[in-house]
């Protein structure tokens, strides 16, 4: 086990080289730094002296691969591949345009995407499992008709119907908790519960449905008769055994989200005026900080990879088959 | 049997099943008596009701089943009428079931332990410490070793035969008085069959349960059942004690069921066919449901529903020749056999010494295994390791074994479907295994192979004719397209199927006719071997003999050589010419058919012939019985494979592998027992 | 020429998309077993239901897909020359929606506008109102007394030119399928009303029914109001609903078009001939896929962007630029998504080459690339089926959030996401102008509830157990990661 791990772990190298290699492609390869620049400083009234003053600040007036002015090992570090790209590795991310450092400013708000993401995210899970487990419970009954068909209803509505339509009404309207905003501490709870809610409702139904196909499917298994024809109650039926197998999909699904949410929800912050990585990365595209939005996207890849591996870890945990072989 | 001792009674059963094509009929008024210590067995083939009269006394039939009509019960308890509580009582409790498949039918993620202890802990009063020691008891009862560290195992850390004997251990749990047995060992092989109905005989003589045995296997019902119910279509058809049925069926159906199972007494006479196949049960039947299928069958058969006769005590039957007017039911019989056509002699005479046509020799099949952190080869799957063999052209080869010998993949590997780690294959005198893919492309006419299944050997997508048609044009024969649907056509009437099906696609045949289409689709290109990789055992036994009696037919007509794989020693008995007993990707016994059938000299092929039940009530026989189970081909036992199972291993079988020795002309055995 | 006829080129994949769906219909009509599982379709009433009222949105959208330049009035001597504006034949369609403007905001069916205005009187006093709207119920005389009888006079004759209608398509169905059958009309109508027979009509009618009522009477009302009130500069928002459906469609369907072959082509390789080709094109997609969805689309379409402002030579009209930003924007999605159907379809080939059917054709010397394409893409091309429909809404839905983000379509190409973005702001207003939002919900919640509806009895009937994911996380990254199965 611990060999298939590390092969996961050896694995993700080739992945991060790829993803490097592809963000650096299309940030600097598809345009070059002059056509951002131009873009950045309106195509209209530029002059080559401030393109030529904007790459410097940006340190993207040195040449892309290859530096032939500088000797040695120089020659390839002074470049913008090495301290655009392989910096990324070391998670040295540069600068904003508006100067800060996008480390610190990653590691500022990583705190308030995560009070948001992560009750998202428990809250969903329970939430859309239970649903499901009443559903499969009530399978072909009206009751489980009845939910599908919400389901369907649910999940046909645009996620921003859902914060539109709740800020409305129990903001606006109720007067119930605050419109958006954020505060660290227990003070900061009300601005929570809104999105917090939001991001639940939005998810429940794709999530439930899905998660009602996995029990169905199971149910449907020779192990489920067995446990009948054992006189098992049809709860004992439910829980020790459907779900107990059911669980392996959905947790092993669910693994692979789990260090993307630091990244935060883009528009559920933005809307909310959350200051977390989400509504930073829309700010960034909105403004168009080439450097914010770069190290985002390999930020991402690196912990989308990272579920990878967790996947893999905790398929190793919850199957005996993978577990004891 | 009187009333009084009846355990389970079943009157005028009825359940439909919702399906996409309309109501089916799956139980259309089954009754049956089982008394207290006995075994009743239902035997019938796929689809004709059997399981589900199991799952509809359980009522556990699946979500658009019904139960609609009819009665059962379990001593003086109405099964139908219990809600569905007081039913959870009864299933696992006074009733235990166990399925086919235990693969599946175990639930994977929890251990045997924690399946054993939550029926105790529904079904009995016994907790925590004495829990735990019943199940070790239980475990021990049914001959699993070391059962203390076993139930701490999950179920895929067990062998096939062991899950069986867990599930049967799970339904022994509850003590029932009736213990409902779903093709039990259908999934199993032979010797591992052997085991587990052994084990089933001695549970129920210890503990007097009733036994409900469902089986399309005549040599299983031979050996475990004391009353047997035959259905067909829905219904029962007749029920007789054993000792009867076996010695004077009366229902037409059963005399066929009988008469249709391959063996050597019908070598080269033909196997009796039931034409055609069980009608589908979505409509009303107005006569006989057997009717089309009758060879005494007449309009009154066609017009009027026959009644359950009993024409002695103890017997029932459903057919009109019973309804005691007078007729002789068995009065016409002896024309019978006159009706089997003629066999053809063979294109090929006996007496001529034929030159081989195919030449294997110390073939090897391996598949690396990898592991670790750069997926490094640790060892290898020694599928086939070291197979020899010789087929004459337009004679039979028949491979022997059980699952996981590697008869298949020798099958794949002389065909080069799977490329051979080393050995040689001379086909005609020419090398395979060095050929280029080019040169092998044009001899592949020449060699072609019939596979298992009939349902995934024919691609959905396309029409019989392009089916058929596919090896043609590949291999370039026959060039025009007039010529080549002449020729599909001429196939198709060769494999006994119209013209007219070739712009058909395959879900509209049955099993049996699919299978004739893949012959057909293998005859197109003329091949002077074929490789049959055991093409009737996803048939039921009257569509099997169909299938074998073209396969013979075919090559007395056309003179190919046949390499026939199977597991099932009546289809080897009925067949083949030469026989060769496979193990652990070794041939450990050959020779020619009737010589090895009639007087096996290696411990395993005893064993083997002796683990299969057989239909004749006047064979005795002792079974070998063998320990164990088959050890994985990666890593094969040390000396003679097959000694840790061996009743007769000798300390030389622990050292090495015994060459083999040459008892005559063409008969060899690889044993200890016989190296001088 | 009147007219200028232009392709754009979402036009060619829409009508190449039309062009194989009636291909391949006229392929199936005539193969019984690629019939049949369109007959379960057929006999699912909420899919059929669907079905109706997708294809309403399906013909708004092709209308909206035949585009020209209409020519300008003719001045002597000078070559004809056409105008900039590209229009579709919905713009001719819709000609009084699309040019009877207002100066801003009115709500639904008003006669003024919604905010108060300094008006000069005739007699020289300055007032502040509510001006009356230059259509909208213009020709009333007294809007208070007369608005009420009018609305219900127009929506009315709506309303019984929707009844006529549809019944005559009762009528027109009932003798096809009577003459068809044989029988009497009176036997269809009975199996019809009763809802049984093999094909639920019942529930097609009502759909129709339903359908034809709403644009009966929309259509009368907007003869003389907007129905729907009209947005900040004054633009009719059933006008801008009606064109935001091609917008929801193109992303829909050309998005899987254009990912199409990659999917398919590299999902069967990668699962037929295993071994490297498998390992380098598992590498390609797990790579692909580990970056973020949305950050991989909003970091090329700003990098688009870039391009598009750098070369502004290269697009002729502003409908020529936005279309090729939408475009862009499909092939981006297409290449975030391929990688879901690509792991679906190589594990399928995976299970197929084991398959006896293609062992045999091995047996035969059968060549690998005729295999491929005898033998596993027509054994594949049912969840490809599957996936199209269902990722037809998931798509749809992503435009909107890609929209309000900043990277969806060209902001002067009018859809849903863009009409939810302007209206959003108007949202603080008090009393709100509720309507663009309301509308924009409701037209897109019938077309993705529609879609979902079709797509589910699609998949039933097709394939239950195939399982396709919606490709782009939209909201939120917990939301049921199906890709990976």
């Amino acid at each position: 086990m611990i060999a298939y791990i590390i092969r996961r772990l050896l694995y993700a190298i080739p992945i991060l080289l790829g993803v490097n290699i592809i963000t650096f492609a299309l940030f600097f390869v598809v345009n070059s730094p002059d056509d951002m620049a131009r873009m950045h400083l309106g195509v209209k009234r530029v002059t080559p002296e401030a393109i030529q003053k904007w790459k410097e600040e940006r340190g993207y007036d040195r040449p892309l691969l290859f530096n032939p002015a500088r000797q040695g090992a120089a020659a390839l570090t002074d470049t913008i591949f090495f301290d655009k790209s392989v910096k990324l590795f070391a998670f040295q991310f540069g600068r904003a345009d508006d100067g800060r450092d996008i480390g610190r400013e990653i590691r500022n708000r990583m705190g308030p995407s995560l009070a948001i993401a992560v009750p998202v995210f428990l809250a969903g899970l329970g939430a859309y499992i239970s649903f499901a487990l009443i559903m499969a419970f009530f399978r072909a009954t009206y009751i489980d008709f009845a939910g599908v068909i919400l389901c369907v209803a649910m999940m046909s509505i645009s996620g921003l119907f859902y914060i539109i339509g709740s800020q409305y009404l129990i903001s606006k309207l109720w007067k119930l908790v605050p419109i958006s905003g954020y505060a660290e501490g227990v003070t900061g709870l009300k601005f929570l519960v809104l999105p917090v809610l939001v991001g639940v409702v939005a998810g429940v139904g794709a999530s439930t449905r899905w998660y009602r196909t996995i029990f169905l499917e199971e149910m449907g298994k020779d192990y489920v008769r067995t446990a009948r024809a054992k006189g098992m109650p049809e709860l004992r039926v439910l829980f020790r055994h459907v779900l107990a197998n059911a669980m392996i999909p959905i947790l092993t699904g669910a693994v692979v989200v789990i260090p993307l949410l630091f990244m935060g929800s883009l528009i559920t912050e933005s809307f909310f005026g959350i200051p977390g990585l989400g509504s930073y990365t829309i700010d960034a595209i909105n403004s168009q900080d080439f450097a914010v939005v770069r190290s985002m996207v390999f930020l991402g890849s690196v912990l989308y990879i990272v579920g990878l591996i967790l996947t893999d870890i905790s398929y190793t945990l919850v199957d005996p088959r993978i577990r004891l072989e | 049997m009187s009333r009084a001792e009846a355990l389970l009674e079943v009157g005028n059963l009825r359940t439909w099943i919702e399906g996409d094509g309309g109501v089916v009929r799956a139980v259309d008024g089954v009754s049956l008596r089982i008394g207290r210590g006995e075994t009743f067995a239902l035997l019938g083939e796929s689809g004709c009701g059997k399981s589900m009269t199991a799952l509809s006394i359980m009522r556990l039939l699946p979500e658009r089943g019904h139960i609609v009509g009819g009665e059962v019960r379990l001593g003086d308890t109405d099964l139908l009428a219990l809600p569905e509580l007081a039913m959870r009582r009864v299933r696992g409790g006074r009733i235990g079931m166990i399925f086919q498949e235990p693969g599946l039918a175990l639930n994977p993620v929890m251990t045997i332990g924690e399946q054993i202890d939550e029926v105790l802990a529904v079904h009995t009063a016994l907790r925590g410490e004495a829990a735990a020691r019943r199940a070790v008891e239980l475990l021990e009862r049914v001959g699993i070793p070391d059962p203390g560290r076993r139930l701490a195992e999950y179920p895929f850390q067990y062998s096939g035969g062991m899950k069986q004997r867990a599930m049967i251990a799970m339904a022994l749990a509850g003590e029932p008085e009736l213990l409902v047995a779903d093709e039990p060992t259908t999934a199993l092989d032979v010797t591992i069959q052997a085991q587990v109905l052994e084990l089933m005989r001695a549970l129920q003589r210890d503990t007097g349960m009733g036994m409900l045995l469902i089986t399309h296997d005549l040599g299983v019902v031979q050996e475990t059942a004391h009353r047997v119910g035959v259905m067909y279509a829905g219904q029962l058809v007749e029920a007789a004690s054993r000792e009867d049925l076996f010695a004077r069926p009366l229902h037409p159906y059963t005399v066929k069921l009988f008469a249709a199972l391959p063996a050597r007494g019908r070598r080269g006479v033909g196997l009796e066919v039931i034409p055609g196949s069980v009608p589908p049960l979505t409509g009303e039947f107005r006569g006989c449901r057997f009717a089309e299928r009758c060879e005494f069958a007449w309009e009154r058969c066609r017009a009027e529903s026959p009644a359950w006769h009993e024409p002695a005590e103890g017997r029932g039957v459903r057919c009109h020749l019973f309804d005691g007017s007078g007729q002789s039911p068995m009065a016409d019989r002896g024309s019978r056999t006159a009706q089997i056509e003629a066999i053809p002699p063979s294109v090929i005479p006996c007496s001529v010494p034929l030159a081989p046509l195919l030449q294997v020799s110390d073939l090897r099949v391996h598949f690396p295994i990898r592991r670790g952190l750069f997926k490094r080869v640790v060892g290898q799957v020694k599928a086939v390791d070291g197979l020899s063999l010789e087929i004459r052209g337009g004679r039979t080869l028949a491979l022997v074994g059980e699952s996981g010998c590697g008869k298949t993949t020798a099958g794949k590997g002389i065909l080069r479907l799977v490329e051979p780690t080393s050995g040689s294959v001379r086909f005609a005198g020419e090398e395979l295994t060095t050929l280029s893919r080019a040169a092998l492309r044009e001899r592949r006419r020449e060699f072609q192979i019939v596979f298992q299944d009939p349902y995934s050997s024919l691609n959905p997508r396309m029409r019989i004719t392009e089916i058929i048609e596919e090896g043609m044009s590949a291999l370039g024969i026959e060039g025009g397209s007039a010529e080549r649907q002449r020729r599909v056509d001429e196939l198709l009437g060769q494999v006994g199927l119209p013209a007219e099906a070739k712009w058909r696609y395959p879900h509209e045949f049955s099993g049996g006719q699919r299978q004739r289409i893949a012959i057909a689709r293998v005859l197109a290109v003329n091949p002077k071997l074929i490789v049959f990789d055991e093409p009737t055992s996803a048939l039921d036994v009257s569509v099997q003999a169909q299938i074998l009696n073209l396969i013979g037919d075919l090559q007395r007509r056309l003179g190919i050589g046949y390499l026939f794989i199977t597991h099932n020693l009546g289809v080897v008995d009925y067949l083949a010419d030469e026989v060769a007993v496979m193990y652990l990707g070794r041939i450990v016994e050959r020779g020619a058919a009737g010589a090895v059938l009639g007087d096996p000299r290696h411990p395993y092929t005893r064993a083997l012939l002796s683990a299969v039940p057989v239909v004749d009530p006047a064979t005795q026989r002792d079974v070998i019985r063998l320990q164990g189970e088959l050890p994985s081909p990666a890593s094969p036992p040390v000396g003679c494979h097959f000694h840790p199972r061996c009743p007769q291993a000798m300390p030389a079988c622990r050292e090495g592998y015994p060459e083999p020795t040459r008892l005559g002309a063409d008969r060899s055995v690889a044993c200890h027992l016989y190296s001088n | 020429m009147p007219f200028k006829p232009v392709l754009l080129a979402t036009d060619a994949l829409i009508w190449l998309l039309v062009a194989a769906v009636l291909g391949f219909a006229w392929y199936v009509r005539r193969r019984e077993h690629l019939l049949a599982p369109w007959r379960r379709v057929a006999r699912s009433a909420s899919g059929m239901a669907a079905g109706t009222v997708l294809a309403f949105f399906v013909l708004t959208g092709l209308l909206d897909s035949v585009h020209f330049r209409p020519a300008l009035p003719d001045e002597p001597g000078k070559p004809r020359a056409y105008a900039v504006e590209v229009l579709s034949l919905l713009d001719v369609a819709l000609k009084p929606l699309r040019t009877n403007k207002e100066r801003t905001y009115s709500a639904p069916l008003a006669t003024h506008l919604f905010s108060r205005e300094t008006v000069e009187l005739p007699d020289g006093r300055i007032t502040r109102e509510y001006p009356r709207l230059r259509f909208g119920g213009a020709g009333l005389k007294d809007p208070e007394a007369d608005w009420l009888p009018d609305v219900m006079a127009r929506a009315g004759l709506g309303l019984a030119g929707a009844v006529l209608a549809w019944a005559a398509v009762v009528a027109g169905l009932i003798l096809v399928v009577a003459r068809r059958r044989r029988t009497v009309p009176a036997a269809i109508w009975q199996e019809i009303r009763s809802g049984r027979g093999e094909v639920p009509w019942r529930a097609v009618l009502v759909a129709l029914g339903a359908m034809l009522a709403v644009i009966g009477a929309a259509a009368a009302l907007a003869t003389g109001y907007h129905v729907l009130g009209t947005d900040k500069v004054g633009q009719d928002v059933l006008y801008l609903s009606l064109k935001s459906v091609r917008t929801g469609l193109v992303i829909g369907t050309v998005t899987t078009l254009v990912m199409l072959p990659f999917a398919l082509l590299l999902g069967v390789m990668a699962g037929y001939f295993k071994g490297w080709v498998d390992d380098l094109i598992q590498y390609l997609y797990t790579t692909l896929s580990s970056v973020p969805g949305v950050l991989l689309i909003a970091a090329t379409v700003l990098m688009m962007q870039v391009h598009i402002e750098n070369h502004p030579e290269l697009f002729d009209t502003v409908t020529v630029r936005a279309d090729m930003r939408l475009l862009f924007l499909c092939l981006i999605l297409g290449v975030t998504s391929w990688t879901g159907l690509a792991r679906l379809l190589r594990g399928e080939s995976l299970k197929l080459r084991e398959l006896e059917y293609i062992q045999a054709a091995h047996a035969f010397g059968v060549s690998d690339w005729r295999i491929i394409s005898r033998h596993i893409l027509p054994n594949v091309m049912h969840i490809v089926l599957i996936a199209v429909v269902m990722d037809f809404s998931g798509l749809v839905l992503a435009e909107a959030v890609l929209s309000y983000v900043g990277v969806g379509v060209d902001p002067s190409m009018i859809s849903f996401g863009t009409m939810i973005n302007a209206a959003r702001l108007e949202l603080a207003r008090d009393p709100m102008v509720w309507w663009s939002l309301a509308a924009a919900f409701v037209f897109m919640f019938a077309m993705v509830l529609s879609a979902n509806l079709f797509a589910d009895a699609v998949r039933d009937a097709f394939d239950p157990r195939v399982r396709v994911g919606t490709a782009v996380p939209v909201l939120q990254p917990s939301r049921a990661p199906e890709a990976r199965t």
